[in-house]
Formats: structure tokens, C-alpha cells, sequence
């Protein structure tokens, strides 16, 4: 049994919406609404979902750049919802994260030196004059040439600016990297180069990976176990494979059947969901997907769906969040 | 069953920005057909040109950056490249619509959806009655999917969601019952179950219509379940071109190669190593001598430095430019 890296426990994050003239506040958000995941030493949890179902900030919740609502992050034997600024810039030595575009996260005033050796400095790790050649290291590591030292980051493409994102997320030798929509931004071409980059770091240096995408073909290939999110909360859990070949919950098995697959003599029996996803300010009461799912029956309105695992089987590691998940079938 | 005419024939098309560095070529003798009722696919990565090649075609660029250098566009047999702005008129959006991959930028923000929507009726068939065109109008919405469409007409676009604009900007451009819809990249904002909505809406309605479509794409995906027929562009040239069922099957140039087998797949085992296209795209400013993919091809020979490859067939309907195919007699 691996040890539990990160373990997020009824994670609660709900934005305040103001209005009126005093900016009172009039409701909230509810971006993620008691998310509970673990992600084991080495591995890689992937988290999918569509836009606006909260993915992006459970990642930045256990982060702490923003401050959860409810609920516990235990990173590391800390809870970083309740650590302290100061205690939470020791623990970030150890969780980095890396966006979907680098371009907004890399200082556009600073050349590529500033801004690899800037983790050295904050942490102040090691001194000044070895600072170069550990950033010269970093740069090869990720596959790039050290003349890139003197550049700005619009200097680059697009998936090199990424690497230089992935070098200073390295830098400090971090346990775990959240990885925010990594590849959504770069052409085919160049995705599968970071792609690959990322599981050899991953091998060489034990990370462990929060992946967070949309595209589940990308996902799949990098993670291994899967939670699948929407409006707010994880509708299943499970081994990556064991997701693709067996989805238990109706909205997984509709994301799975909606992918494009490069190959034109697959034809598909394909589930066409109807309709468009809720506003998070008002989710749908039981059931989030009752609005959209094929299966809905009057129980899916009202009552509220378990993490649970799948009916006729008592595997912890495919857990699902469907009323009806042992009565239906999908052919 | 596909007439062999071919509607729209583009020949050796090249067009140019002038931009503060010089001169570039976007689209460098660019040719294909699209025959009656027929879905071909451009695919490419970002900077290939198959933006550039849809609005060169609906005349579109930004004036006076771009210009077609030369080359020429038959639609029905009549080169469209010199045509007067008036005669333009005529044909875009009546008879060739777009669509565009982000309808938020392309619908206007501060008139209602049903104004929209009813002055593509006025602009192009200036007799109909108002009632009229407000019937017609509902009726293209209905037709889009669109649920409640008398209430939509009154909506701004913000009002409604990514996918919901979509179909208005399918309603707009299919207003006129074109006989060429291009389609630049329109699923590529939305999310994979409303993209799915959408390529079945847009597979239905070229059935009941017969309209040809011109579907561009950076998705291997897309194509494969949207086109018959599909072009493949790289750095401003054609590549490849073939039927889609024949290209994944068989493709040619090392770049499809290399970009069919860089995609993951959902049956490729996990964790493994995925094959990759070394390095990254050319700069249109500093492209390579000869072939453009040569500085990322796994195959490259010295003739590949010398001059670029014309297409060569190498099969029936399938070229490839690329010079393993040449052969020298």
C-alpha cells in the first residue's frame, strides 16, 4: 500500500458574487462543493471535467492560493487550509504549480536567469555564484539551451515557454507539482514533447502529479487514476483503465463517447448529452447532472448522490456518485 | 453521391502579409478542390495557414497587410480573386458563409440576436416582407436547435451560452442557404460534449442541404469524423492531401506521420512514451530552404535543401509532397 501524498478531505471553495449599490454580497459560486480526493507517492491523479466545473480551482485551492471555504488539505502530513503564510511558504518548497499558459505566469520584464534562480533566492538556497550553473542544469534538463539565459519570455514559442514554466516548478526538487492544463494551449506536435518531458521527471525525481486537463485521450496517457468532475464535484474515481473500459456514471461514459477519435473507420454508437452545464450559482438540487443525464429518474431531483463504490463490488479504488449506478448499462 | 464538378477550385494560391519585418508569405501555392456536397478538411497546426486560406477565399483579409500575390479562385468556374467589392457582396454570406471559432467576437454584442439574424435577410433578399424574414428567422433558429426561438430573438449574445452562440452563428451563416459553408475551427472553443452537439448538427444539416463544407481543424479527431476528404498543411504549403479513411491509413508525408503518431490515443498504453516531431515549427520569416519540414524530418535527404517537393501523387487521389516519392525518369 503507497502512502497517500495529498489527501483532500469535503474541500468546500464558494466565491462571493456582490451586487447592488452598497456591493452587498447577493450569492455565491459554488466552484467546488466537497471534493474529496487522494493521490498517492509517484502517481499521477488526473482530474477531467469541462469548463466551469471547478477542476482549475480545487488545483489552486490546494495550493492555498485562494483560502478554502470548508474542508482540509493534508499535503505531507499538513493541513495547508490551516497553515499560516509563513508555514505555508515552507510547505510550497515541496508543491509547485505550472499553468496552461506560461506566458501570464512567467514575469514578462524578467530574462529567463531571473526568473529560474528567483525560487533560490526566495527559499535562499545555496549561494549566489553556484546559482548559474544550477540554473544552466535546469535549462538542459528541460531540454533547452542555456543562450536562452539572457532572453525574455516572449521570446519563445509556446511550448518552450512551457518548459521554462516546468524548470522553475522543478527547481527546488518539489514532491508533488500541480499541472494546470499543461498541454491545452500547444499544437499536437509539441504537447506530446512536454507530455513525454513530464513523465521522464516524473520517474527521475519520484513526482507526483495533480494533472488537470480537459482532454481525456491526454489525461488518460499520463495519470494513473482518474476523477472525473462536474458543477463542483467528483461524479467518479477510479484506475485510469478501469475508467475507459468501465465507466459506472452516466456523465463519464458521455464524456468518454464525445471524444473525437482519429480514426475514421471507428464508427461510434455515440451518447449526445442535451442541453448545456448548469450555473454553478444555482447547481441543480440532488443529482447535479439530473438536468442533462439520459438516466434521470424522480429520486435523481432530490436526493444527493454518495461517493460510493460500484454497486456489486466493494473496490475502493472505482468509487462513483450515481443514484442508479446499479441499474443501468451503457450500449 | 458527390458531383465530380468541382464548386470551388483554389490554384496555386499564395498570399502575403506585410508586416513590420518584411514581407510573408502566409500561404505559398496552395491548390485544392471542393466538389458539390463534398466535407474536405484543412488540417494544420497553428501558423500552417488555414485561417489565412479561408479568408483569402472569402476575401476577407485585413486590408492593406494582406494580398493574394497570385493564384486564383474559381468558384463555379468564375475567378473570384479580382472580383469588385460589390460582386463580393454578392457572394459572401449569400452564397460562400463562415463561421468562426469564437462566436462571441463574431456576433455583436449590443444588438439583439433577432436583429442579427433578420439583417442577413434584408441585406441579401431586400424584398422580403418583415414578417416574413421574423418567420424565417425563427425557422433557422428551430432549425439550429435552438429551443424557445421566439424568446432567443429578443437575447443579447452574452445572454446565452458557448454553445447556444454557435448555433446562432450556424443560423447566420446558413441564413442564406449558401451554397459553400467554411468553418474555421468551430468546435474548437467549446467543450467535448457541446462539441459533440455541434459536429451532429453540422453533419445533419449538410444531409438535408448539400451545401460543401470547408472544415478546418488542428483536430486529427475532428477530421476523422467529420470529412470525407482532407488536406494537410504545413508552414504555409500543402503537405498531403487524400481521401480521410486513406490518409489515416496510409499516410505519406513524415509530418502526418509524425503528427497521427504523436497523438495520444485512448488504446495507447499509459505512461509509454509518445512519438514525437522533433523541434518546433519554422518562423515564416526564416523558413528553410527547399522543403519546410525538412529541419524536423526524420527522412531528410540533400535534395530536400534545394528546392521544395511538388505534390506527387502517390496513389490514386493521394498526393504527398515529399521527394521519397520522386521518382527520376
Amino acid at each position: 500500500m503507497t502512502d497517500n501524498l495529498l489527501e483532500v478531505k469535503k474541500l468546500k471553495m464558494y466565491f462571493p458574487i456582490h451586487g447592488g449599490i452598497l456591493r452587498r454580497r447577493v450569492g455565491w459560486v459554488y466552484a467546488v462543493d466537497g471534493v474529496s480526493l487522494k493521490v498517492r507517492t509517484g502517481e499521477t491523479l488526473g482530474l477531467v471535467g469541462e469548463s466551469g466545473c471547478g477542476k482549475t480551482t480545487v488545483g489552486r485551492t490546494i495550493a492555498r492560493l485562494y483560502k478554502p471555504v470548508g474542508g482540509n488539505v493534508i499535503f505531507d502530513g499538513n493541513d495547508l487550509a490551516r497553515l499560516s503564510h509563513r508555514a505555508l511558504r515552507e510547505v510550497r518548497r515541496d508543491l509547485q504549480i505550472i499553468f496552461q499558459d506560461p506566458f501570464e505566469s512567467l514575469n514578462a520584464r524578467h530574462t529567463v536567469r531571473d526568473i529560474l534562480q528567483e525560487p533560490f533566492q526566495i527559499h535562499n538556497i545555496g549561494i549566489p555564484k553556484n546559482r548559474e550553473e544550477e540554473v544552466v542544469q535546469l535549462l538542459s534538463r528541460v531540454g533547452m539551451d542555456d543562450d536562452a539565459l539572457i532572453r525574455f519570455p516572449h521570446e519563445f514559442s509556446g511550448g518552450q515557454r512551457q518548459r521554462i514554466g516546468i524548470a522553475r516548478a522543478i527547481a527546488l526538487k518539489p514532491k508533488m507539482i500541480i499541472c494546470d492544463e499543461p498541454v491545452s494551449a500547444l499544437d499536437v506536435s509539441i504537447q506530446s514533447q512536454i507530455l513525454n518531458l513530464l513523465l521522464e521527471l516524473q520517474s527521475e525525481m519520484n513526482l507526483t502529479y495533480l494533472f488537470i486537463a480537459h482532454d481525456l485521450a491526454v489525461v488518460k496517457h499520463i495519470s494513473d487514476r482518474i476523477a472525473v468532475m462536474y458543477l463542483g464535484k467528483i461524479v467518479e474515481y477510479a484506475q485510469a483503465d478501469s475508467l475507459y473500459d468501465h465507466p459506472a456514471h452516466p456523465y463519464t461514459h458521455a464524456l468518454i463517447s464525445a471524444i473525437p477519435v482519429p480514426d475514421p473507420q471507428i464508427k461510434k454508437n455515440r451518447q449526445i448529452l442535451v442541453g448545456d452545464v448548469p450555473s454553478p450559482i444555482h447547481p441543480p438540487s440532488g443529482c447535479v447532472f439530473h438536468t442533462r443525464c439520459p438516466y434521470v429518474e424522480d429520486t435523481c431531483k432530490v436526493k444527493v448522490p454518495e461517493l460510493m463504490p460500484v454497486p456489486g463490488t466493494t473496490d475502493s479504488d472505482h468509487l462513483q456518485a450515481c443514484l442508479r449506478a446499479g441499474d443501468i448499462s451503457f450500449d | 453521391m458527390i458531383d465530380n464538378n468541382p464548386i470551388l477550385q483554389v490554384q496555386n494560391l499564395t498570399t502575403a502579409f506585410d508586416t513590420e519585418a518584411g514581407r510573408i508569405r502566409a500561404i505559398d501555392d496552395v491548390s485544392f478542390d471542393l466538389k458539390k456536397e463534398q466535407v474536405l478538411g484543412i488540417v494544420g497546426e497553428s501558423g500552417c495557414g488555414k485561417s489565412v486560406t479561408a479568408l483569402s477565399i472569402m476575401r476577407l483579409l485585413p486590408k492593406p497587410v494582406g494580398v493574394i500575390e497570385s493564384g486564383r479562385i474559381l468558384f463555379k468556374g468564375e475567378d473570384i480573386v479580382g472580383l469588385e467589392a460589390d460582386k463580393m457582396h454578392e457572394i459572401r454570406g449569400k452564397r460562400i458563409s463562415m463561421i468562426f471559432q469564437e462566436p462571441m467576437t463574431s456576433l455583436n454584442p449590443v444588438h439583439r440576436i433577432g436583429k442579427q439574424l433578420t439583417e442577413v435577410f434584408h441585406l441579401h433578399f431586400s424584398q422580403m416582407a418583415d414578417a416574413e424574414i421574423r418567420q424565417e428567422s425563427i425557422e433557422i433558429l428551430r432549425k439550429v436547435g435552438i429551443p424557445e426561438p421566439e424568446q432567443r430573438m429578443e437575447e443579447y449574445p452574452h445572454g446565452i451560452s458557448g454553445g447556444m452562440r454557435q448555433r446562432v452563428m450556424i443560423a447566420l451563416a446558413l441564413a442564406c442557404k449558401p451554397e459553400i459553408l467554411i468553418a474555421d475551427e468551430p468546435t474548437t472553443a467549446l467543450d467535448v460534449t457541446i462539441q459533440a452537439q455541434i459536429l451532429d448538427l453540422m453533419k445533419k444539416l449538410q444531409r438535408e442541404t448539400g451545401m460543401a463544407i470547408i472544415f478546418i481543424t488542428h483536430d486529427m479527431g475532428v477530421i476523422a469524423e467529420t470529412c470525407q476528404d482532407v488536406v494537410v498543411m504545413y508552414a504555409g504549403k500543402v503537405a498531403e492531401s487524400a481521401a480521410t479513411i486513406e490518409l489515416f491509413k496510409n499516410p505519406r508525408h513524415p509530418y502526418t506521420q509524425g503528427l497521427l503518431a504523436s497523438i495520444p490515443k485512448l488504446e495507447t498504453p499509459r505512461k509509454t512514451k509518445l512519438n514525437i516531431i522533433e523541434g518546433i515549427v519554422p518562423s515564416l520569416y526564416e523558413l528553410p530552404t527547399g522543403c519546410r519540414f525538412r529541419t524536423r524530418c526524420p527522412h531528410v535527404m540533400d535534395i530536400c535543401a534545394l528546392e521544395s517537393p511538388p505534390l506527387i501523387e502517390v496513389a490514386e487521389s493521394h498526393f504527398a509532397s515529399c521527394y521519397l516519392y520522386w521518382k527520376n525518369d
